[in-house]
């Protein structure tokens, strides 16, 4: 019956879409917003210097023919997700227009701290060679000293929640320690540990343990006993009831854990990048403004947002996946 | 650690109930300063295969009484056997559907009515676990986690989980509270069915007069708490029982005047 109804209506929408042509305003004003962008760039003189390579205006062209399109396609299906960004990318041209006035085009804000869109742009053609090493050594660091705290982390949560004998020994430690920023141990790590990653890598394991440790070890006292008396008269015996209650009853917090540990670990890895470190996106921040280089600064501060975004992004993927079962899943 | 073995070895192979002895059971809760008694000298006993009502003013102690019979808490003074071996701890051999669904909410419905053979590593579940479903009407559900279930579906569920164990002593807590009165009607007729195939023994709590009376050979009715047997009905009537046979409603009047309710509901 609702099939039937549902169909009717799909086959009336296109017909009512023939007959009164509706311009998708999002579509419009980006145009707009990108063909101005685009005219600032390619038709003003330039105040400053413009830097070899594929100029910056014929990206702005493309993305203003490619909003006119949109204009005539609308929200149709595979459009519709790119679609949903359409007024957000409209602002964003107009953001890329201004910018390109005050900076390139004027000479408004000095340089050489506000350098112009092409310039940051540029420092992808010239320098991506050391931004990509820059990435994945950060990455070499991050995420071995994530996983280890994070396994480290939920141990020791776990057993402090389910045994009073180690939440007698852990309580302490977490409530004098816990507090302690990690990147403090910096100075300490880095004479206990042979290399500076490893010293850094421990850092990371650090700071994700503590937040893991305490949400887990929360998470695991507030599961309802209720589960425990059914997986006991059922047959389950301690480590089955850990198994299958403890540790997904558990799972919710776990994940509140790791967010504020990933959270924890980007700083600790910038930091120390930043202190002691040859290589790394960190390093990369240091060695640019060394050399008051800071179109390359903003540039790999663009490639770090998009970076710590993806991974926490990722973090959210195995989240979702892990509580299926959950009704009220946050998003981020 | 006897009973244990000797209880699983017969329920596996599905064989019958086992009768139940309370004796002299006393249970407070609270330390010894500030202690709230709760069942009060509970002395009856259940022979095998039958089914034994328990009726009582809300919050007098019948949970709690089908917790220790279920081995999850020890009684403070008397003792409670099953088949006149004392219950130490829980056994999948008596087996528990507690007031509230109470389904683990990260597993399926499928999944959670074969977590007790997953306890105990019975291999070829299936099967079991398919025809538990259908005998609740659940099988369209298997593949559903609890939070798609309503209320009287996530009852049943847990009703499934339970059976599926072949269990010797049936303990239920109110577990048709929540359904719908058709829906109530067939579990009835189901368990009744149930408990003449496999003739196991079973408590069953309710706050439903009729209910007892359709349901057991026996209602024992419980004062406010601490709870005492106030009264012990001998419910011998033959199958089908109906409710408008004179000894039925003679029963369900003395029981109500029993539970405080004789002027306006007892006629
Ligand atoms: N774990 C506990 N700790 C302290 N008091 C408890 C505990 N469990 C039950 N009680 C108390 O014992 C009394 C009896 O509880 P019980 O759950 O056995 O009642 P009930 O007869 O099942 O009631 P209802 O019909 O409402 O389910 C109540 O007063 C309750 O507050
Ligand atoms: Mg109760």
């Amino acid at each position: 019956m609702s099939d039937v109804a549902g169909s009717a209506v799909g086959a009336v929408a296109p017909v009512a879409v023939h007959s009164v042509f509706r311009p998708w305003w999002p579509g419009v004003a980006s145009t707009a917003a990108w063909a101005v962008a685009a005219a600032v760039t390619g038709l003003l003189p330039d105040h400053v210097r413009a830097p070899a390579g594929r100029p910056l205006v014929e990206y702005e062209v493309v993305i203003a023919i490619l909003s006119a399109l949109s204009v005539l396609i609308g929200q149709a299906g595979w459009f519709a997700p790119l679609a949903y960004h359409g007024r957000r990318i409209a602002v964003l041209g107009g953001a890329v227009a201004v910018w390109e006035i005050v900076t390139a085009k004027t000479g408004w804000l000095p340089l050489p701290f506000f350098p112009s869109p092409q310039a940051v742009l540029d420092v992808y053609r010239v320098d991506s060679g050391r931004l990509a090493q820059s990435v994945f050594s950060s990455l070499l660091i991050l995420v071995p000293g994530f996983l280890l705290g994070a396994v480290t982390g939920f141990l020791a949560g776990l057993a402090m929640g389910w045994s009073p004998e180690a939440r007698y020994w852990g309580h302490p430690v977490i409530r004098l320690l816990g507090p302690l920023p990690a990147i403090a141990w910096l100075p300490i790590a880095l004479f206990v540990f042979p290399t500076i990653s490893t010293a850094s890598i421990f850092l990371i394991a650090l700071a994700t343990a503590f937040p893991v440790a305490v949400l887990t070890a929360s998470g695991v006292t507030l599961v309802d006993s209720r589960l425990y008396d059914v997986g006991r008269t059922l047959g389950a015996s301690e480590g089955f009831l850990i198994r299958t209650i403890v540790i997904p009853a558990t799972l919710p917090h776990v994940f509140v854990g790791l967010f504020m540990g990933l959270g924890a670990s980007f700083i600790v890895l910038i930091v120390a990048e930043m202190l002691g470190a040859k290589a790394g996106l960190g390093w990369y921040l240091q060695w640019a403004q060394g050399w008051a280089a800071y179109a390359n600064l903003y540039a790999a501060l663009a490639v770090m947002s998009v970076l710590f975004s993806g991974v926490t992004m990722a973090l959210f993927a195995v989240r979702r996946r892990a509580l299926r079962w959950n009704r009220e899943t946050v998003e981020w | 650690m006897v009973t244990a073995s000797v209880a699983s070895a017969t329920s596996a192979g599905g064989l019958a109930g086992a009768s139940v002895q309370v004796r002299a059971v006393s249970h407070a809760f609270g330390d010894a300063g500030q202690a709230l008694p709760v069942l009060d000298d509970v002395t009856f006993d259940v022979p095998a295969g039958e089914t034994v009502a328990l009726l009582g003013p809300s919050g007098c102690g019948k949970s709690t009484l089908l917790r220790l019979i279920a081995g999850l808490s020890v009684p403070q003074a008397g003792r409670i056997g099953v088949d006149l071996v004392r219950v130490v701890g829980p056994d999948p051999s008596r087996l528990l559907v507690f007031q509230d669904p109470l389904l683990l909410p990260w597993r399926t419905v499928e999944a959670n009515v074969a977590y007790g053979l997953e306890a105990r590593k019975i291999g070829d579940g299936q099967e079991r676990v398919r025809q538990a479903l259908r005998m609740v009407g659940l099988a369209a559900f298997a593949a559903a986690y609890p939070h798609e279930l309503s209320g009287g579906m996530a009852q049943r569920a847990a009703f499934a989980r339970v059976l599926v164990n072949h269990p010797r002593v049936l303990l239920l807590d109110e577990p048709f509270g929540k359904l719908d009165s058709l829906t109530r009607m067939t579990m009835q007729e189901e368990l009744l069915a149930l408990a003449r195939r496999h003739a196991f023994t079973t408590i069953l709590v309710t706050h439903d007069v009729e209910e007892a009376l359709l349901l057991a050979t026996r209602v024992l009715v419980f004062s406010p708490r601490p709870a005492r047997i106030i009264l012990d009905v001998d419910n011998g009537l033959p199958f089908p029982r109906l409710r408008d046979d004179p000894a039925f409603i003679a029963r369900r009047r003395e029981i109500l005047i029993a539970l405080g309710h004789g002027e306006e509901f007892a006629r």
